[in-house]
């Protein structure tokens, strides 16, 4: 077998292993009844979209996925599952129901249209900028400046330095309006 | 076929990496022959802590199965596996079987991209780097996979369906969110110096401008802090805490279900220390020389570095053990002030610091490599060093608690103590 044959075997189960996993694990998320085994679910597909990220050779993206989402976000989320004590459904605020499904239904279908739409439609290709093509290609040339992040790093904190610093003062207001509604209830009682 | 064999030693030039199929199969090899070193050392670690353990508590600690009782470890581990393995009721079963390897897996996944030795020249094989994956996301990786292990403590905390144990899985998961920050933020420094994340190149920029642990002694400070706090271990064993939780998080674990936590816990003092070295001690630099960081590799050169970087881990996790049988364990609230009103505020000033001084060096036109780039950074770091201790210190933590009392309440007491020392021999 040639080289380049066994690469795109690999590659290709690669992919199909990590999203049929992703999507079974994401229906396994939305149907189970305990909240903790959901949580691990999500954690399981969060897990399948990083490997995806590091077949686009996007491994930043996929190490920020784990690090931001697995290991922070939902700690936090199982965290607080757990010192409440979500065991039991009936306890939950439930969307379940006979509005809630055709809801899900119609939203789901929605979206499976667009996929179709974008996909039968070449829309995709249209939306990405003429230049953006020739832009990857001369920045996959050139050699990386920092590593790997360095391409990330350097128009966050030149060129778009403002909005990342509203952005984090956004970020830090809505921290602040937290603490100051959690501590407001507190007073109430 | 002898002839072909030379012919493709002679193709080969073993200074340049290797082919990809060859890559495969050095990668398998590496995988291989790093799990069976870990999992020997994780083993022997164990039994390091209890003869150390019993050294420092002046008793012999297991000395019976073996010389010195070398082959204690080998006793447990069969004990372990004859004895019967417990399901109390009402547990999550799939999460309770699954927990145990959840916390061991990440401890050992870090290890993957932590570089141990120069690279080894292979005849017929090519440049082959001992590391397992050198990836170019190296460090971001260690981080991102040393949040998940308080998956493992978490979950079976809450499966074993028993209060204490799910007070013990609570306990770790805000323990583990409240340090990771500041580990987080504790190598922002080193990252600024470094311009990279990828650990091999971590590992020659300390050789080429200094050790980390000079140029940003407080970085390592709290990283240092933060990762005992991450490997659950005393003064930071909140989780566990026998004498609150009974056993914690595994309570309700016996046999090799049970084993597999303290495994993960060794496991994890291993990586931690592996991690400080390579991000303040130089990796495998040889410190003061330069003939190790520069190629023509050879074999020779790859062994010393092996074998310097293998003494360091000794020592940190031999320093590991030394503080678990120093120190007492932390109340709960004096956990979560060092984490969010210390480590986090120091962290973040010094990052300013930091990023302030290299800005203005790097502006004045100084090398990273010069004299005065590397004095000029040891200079702020010895007085920030001297600040920061004065103020933790104040006559409570690095200062011993009697420093506190009164000279002349001292000399009494002194007087007192004699004098009942000269009662008591009367008596006798």
């Amino acid at each position: 077998m040639q080289p380049n044959q066994f690469h795109s075997l690999v590659y290709e189960f690669a992919f199909y292993f990590f999203g049929l996993t992703a999507i079974a694990s994401a229906i396994a998320f939305v149907t189970r009844k305990s909240p903790v085994a959901a949580a691990m679910w999500l954690v399981n597909v969060m897990f399948c979209l990083a490997g995806l990220y590091v077949m686009l050779d996007a491994q930043f993206i996929a190490t920020m996925q784990v690090l931001v989402y697995t290991g922070a976000i939902m700690v936090v989320f199982l965290f607080v599952i757990m010192l409440l004590n979500l065991g039991h459904p009936s306890d939950l605020a439930d969307a379940r129901g006979k509005w809630g499904y055709i809801m899900a239904l119609f939203v789901g279908l929605a979206l499976l249209a667009e996929v179709m739409v974008l996909n039968r439609s070449n829309a995709i290709e249209r939306l990405i900028p003429p230049d953006l093509a020739a832009k990857a290609a001369a920045a996959a040339a050139a050699p990386l400046a920092g590593g790997i992040i360095g391409p990330v790093a350097a128009p966050l904190f030149k060129e778009y330095l403002l909005a990342f610093e509203l952005t984090s003062v956004l970020l830090l207001a809505a921290i602040v309006g937290a603490v100051v509604l959690g501590k407001r209830r507190t007073n109430a009682r | 076929m002898t002839h072909s064999m030379s012919l493709l030693l002679q193709v080969v030039d073993p200074q340049l990496p290797p082919t990809d199929g060859m890559f495969a199969l050095v990668g398998l090899i590496k995988v291989a022959v790093v799990f069976g070193i870990y999992m020997f050392c994780v083993a022997y670690t164990t039994f390091l802590e209890r003869r150390v353990a019993g050294w420092i508590q002046d008793r012999h600690g297991p000395n019976r199965v073996g010389p010195q009782g070398i082959f204690q470890v080998l006793a447990d581990g069969i004990k372990n596996f004859m004895k019967e393995e417990t399901m109390p009721g009402g547990v999550n079963k799939a999460l309770f079987i699954l927990a145990p390897a959840i916390a061991f897996v990440p401890a050992m996944l870090t290890w993957a991209v932590i570089p141990f030795a120069s690279p080894l020249p292979v005849p017929g094989v090519g440049l082959v780097d001992m590391v397992v994956a050198d990836l170019p996301v190296g460090f971001l990786f260690t981080l991102a996979i040393s949040s998940l292990g308080v998956y493992g403590i978490t979950i079976a905390g809450w499966s074993s369906n028993n209060k204490y144990a799910l007070l013990g899985g609570l306990r770790a998961s805000a323990q583990m969110i409240s340090y990771e920050i500041g580990m987080g933020m504790s190598t922002v420094c080193v990252l600024l110096l470094a311009g990279n994340v990828n650990l091999n190149q971590i590992v020659h920029q300390q050789a080429t401008q200094s050790w980390n642990v000079l140029l940003l002694t407080m970085a390592f400070f709290i990283f240092a802090v933060a990762g005992l706090a991450e490997t659950n271990r005393v003064p930071f064993d909140l989780p566990e805490a026998e004498s609150e939780l009974i056993a914690g998080y595994h309570a309700e674990y016996s046999s090799m279900r049970y084993s597999m936590f303290p495994i993960a816990e060794y496991a994890n003092i291993i990586t931690s220390s592996s991690l400080m070295i390579t991000l303040f001690f130089g990796g495998w630099d040889i410190p003061f020389t330069q003939w190790d960081n520069l190629p023509p590799w050879t074999i020779t050169k790859t062994l010393l570095t092996m074998g310097l970087y293998v003494a360091k881990v000794i020592f940190f996790v031999f320093s590991f053990i030394w503080l678990r049988w120093t120190l007492p364990r932390f109340r709960y609230d004096q956990l979560m002030s060092i984490g969010w009103k210390v480590l986090l505020p120091m962290a973040l000033i010094y990052i300013t610091v930091v990023a302030s001084l290299i800005l203005g060096l790097d502006a004045a036109g100084l090398a990273r490599t010069s004299i005065g780039f590397r004095g000029a950074m040891l200079g702020m770091n010895v007085l920030f060093v001297v600040l920061v201790f004065w103020v933790l210190d104040r006559g409570r933590i690095v200062s011993p608690a009697y420093s506190r009392i009164e000279r002349a309440r001292i000399a009494t007491l002194r007087q007192v103590s004699e004098r009942s020392d000269l009662v008591s021999e009367k008596g006798a």
